[in-house]
């Protein structure tokens, strides 16, 4: 087991910058333990605090636990892996408790996710409209026509332009960028309260992660959604997250107001890691001239 | 110093008949040796058009490729397989598990494109390549399955540095990789560059990846070079509209706002423009310094 001196800081941390924002806790995780199919653990205690309307992240190398944890609140885990202790509670309701197919109708209209590759979650052989539509109808039951309607509207609202014509095309008729916008679309169809963006933007131009990343701002700012945002780049998390929690091999090593954790990191590991960044990369341009 | 990679004036179009499109529009770019020349452009803007001509495996409608003061642009037959196996130049690809032959050992991989001498001297070459980029010598038995990421790319790079290139074309070498396996594998390019005087042409669509690694940068846009510069000139005061939204586009971990969504709309808008009108004339501006 390893957890590590700084997680009771990191807690008291998350708490406070909850305390400071005066928001309602929406999901709260405490002491989230995930193992494997051969029993062993690999995420080891993990606390999360998520104000609503806020955006969290999570950052951490690959392996470090920051999926996991996200598919767990999700009540997504692979085959094999499952929640060994601890508690996933949104809006005070303990999910870990629920019977799968009430976790499963909580997914979409309470919280929702995109991931890396937009294209392997969607059929190839129909149009993305009519994917798009199918959600509108099963999750917040429209007719036929009113889903087609709304799907056209919803588009356009992703900052697709044409709309219409998109809604008739094909997934590989569309780019990465565009996709992963049809993706979000979908994923707040119900208008879920939280979005998990689990490595949405790793994948596509910088150009296109920044009109994507620009949308999720959107979002949150015009519909209140709150985001919990899993990337493995520091400069991603600090531009979207008020808050950042640091994933190492399964546990949180620290936590708290990204700005403070960026510049005056406590953890080592949280060192190493700005460091690491700093290698290489614009920012090394920009520390260079700065410390001129 | 002449340069090790001279391309002038290359235009190039692929397909045929009614379906045949240009691709590369008149592009000029050089490496000198132990340079680190960065290309940086979106999916579809020629970058890997212009590798695959540099490698003599698209032909040239017109301009001229040159290595090493050697044009290699006309070549034919003979004389083309003949540049390909002497080794000159060199690819690395972004996923090594695909460029790697899965059923060939780490060592055998090593000493492939070597002219055979005699057991003892492929041994001595394949360790030198091998600790030349750190690679554990217990792996050179194994199989490139049985690699992470991280050795792959190690591998794929030390059978390239193996035949003495002069040149190191990297397409996207580090995109699949984990930050810290990124890091080692970037410190391996710009120790090889220093070692062996290598030149190398990284080709990125990251723009941000190429600080504190290349020397200069060159900005291809639709087939055009639209800004050349020193690394620092392109990052800090970045000109053409479209290099000026990449740089605002890349997320930094130092900057007190987000970048300004307006601005970058309006550069957005701008580069738009410009790719409306590209189809038909040669009006995209041109920028070059350094």
């Amino acid at each position: 087991m390893s957890v590590s001196p700084d997680s009771a800081t990191a807690v008291r941390a998350a708490a406070d910058a909850a305390g400071e924002s005066g928001r309602e806790t929406l999901l709260s995780v405490r002491g989230l333990r995930v193992s494997v199919a051969d029993g062993s653990e690999v995420v080891h205690g993990v606390d999360l605090d998520i104000p609503r309307g806020s955006a969290v992240g999570l950052v951490g190398e690959s392996g470090s636990g920051k999926t996991l944890t996200c598919r767990a609140v999700l009540g997504l885990l692979p085959v094999g892996v499952e929640v060994t202790g601890g508690e996933i509670s949104l809006r005070g309701t303990e999910l870990t408790a629920l019977p799968a197919a009430k976790r499963a109708r909580l997914r979409g209209t309470d919280l929702a996710a995109v991931f890396q590759d937009p294209a392997s979650y969607l059929n190839p052989s129909i149009t993305v409209g009519a994917q798009l539509a199918e959600v509108l109808r099963v999750k917040i039951g429209l007719a036929r026509r009113a889903a087609r309607y709304r799907a056209v509207e919803l588009l356009h609202a992703m900052g697709l332009r044409r709309p219409t014509h998109v809604y008739s095309q094909y997934p590989f008729e569309l780019s990465g960028g565009m996709l992963q916008r049809v993706l979000i679309a979908m994923s707040i169809t119900a208008e879920p309260e939280l979005l998990i963006a689990d490595e949405a933007t790793t994948a596509l131009d910088v150009t296109v992660q920044a009109e994507v990343l620009e949308l999720l701002t959107e979002l949150r700012r015009d519909r209140g959604l709150t985001l919990m945002i899993v990337s493995h780049d520091l400069a991603v998390i600090s531009q979207m997250c008020d808050t950042v929690h640091v994933f190492r091999d399964g546990s949180i090593v620290e936590a708290g107001p990204t700005r403070r954790v960026l510049r005056v990191p406590r953890h080592p590991y949280t060192r190493e890691l700005i460091e690491n960044h700093e290698r290489f990369g614009i920012d090394r341009v920009r520390k260079q001239r700065s410390q001129q | 110093m002449t340069a090790l990679l001279d391309v002038s004036e290359l235009h190039v179009a692929l397909g045929r008949g009614r379906k045949r499109t240009e691709i590369l529009h008149g592009v000029d770019l050089t490496v000198a040796p132990g340079e680190i020349v960065g290309l940086i452009g979106e999916t579809g803007s020629g970058k890997t058009t212009l590798a695959r001509a540099v490698l003599g495996l698209v032909q040239a409608q017109s301009g001229t490729v040159a290595i090493d003061g050697r044009e290699v642009t006309g070549l034919r037959g003979g004389a083309l397989r003949a540049f390909r196996r002497s080794g000159t130049v060199q690819y690395i690809f972004q996923d090594p598990l695909r460029s790697l032959d899965p059923e060939r050992t780490v060592f055998d991989t090593l000493v492939e494109g070597l002219v055979v001498r005699g057991r003892a001297e492929l041994q001595d070459a394949a360790l030198g390549v091998a600790q030349l980029v750190s690679l554990p010598l217990d792996l050179l038995p194994k199989y490139p399955g049985e690699l992470s990421g991280g050795q792959r790319q190690r591998v794929a790079i030390a059978r390239a540095i193996a035949v003495d290139p002069r040149l190191l074309i990297c397409d996207e070498p580090v995109s699949a990789l984990d930050a810290s396996t990124r890091i080692t594998i970037l410190e391996l390019l710009l120790r090889l560059r220093e070692s062996r005087d290598i030149g190398v042409l990284l080709i990125t669509h990251d723009l941000g990846s190429l600080g504190g690694v290349a020397d200069r940068v060159v900005v291809l846009y639709h087939g055009r070079v639209v800004e050349t510069g020193t690394t620092e000139e392109i990052f800090l005061a970045p000109r053409h509209p479209y290099t000026r939204l990449l740089v605002t586009s890349v997320p930094s971990i130092r900057d007190e706002e987000p970048p300004d969504p307006e601005l970058r709309r309006a550069l957005r808008d701008e580069v738009r423009g410009l790719a409306a009108t590209s189809a038909d004339s040669a009006d995209i501006p041109q920028i070059t310094g350094a």
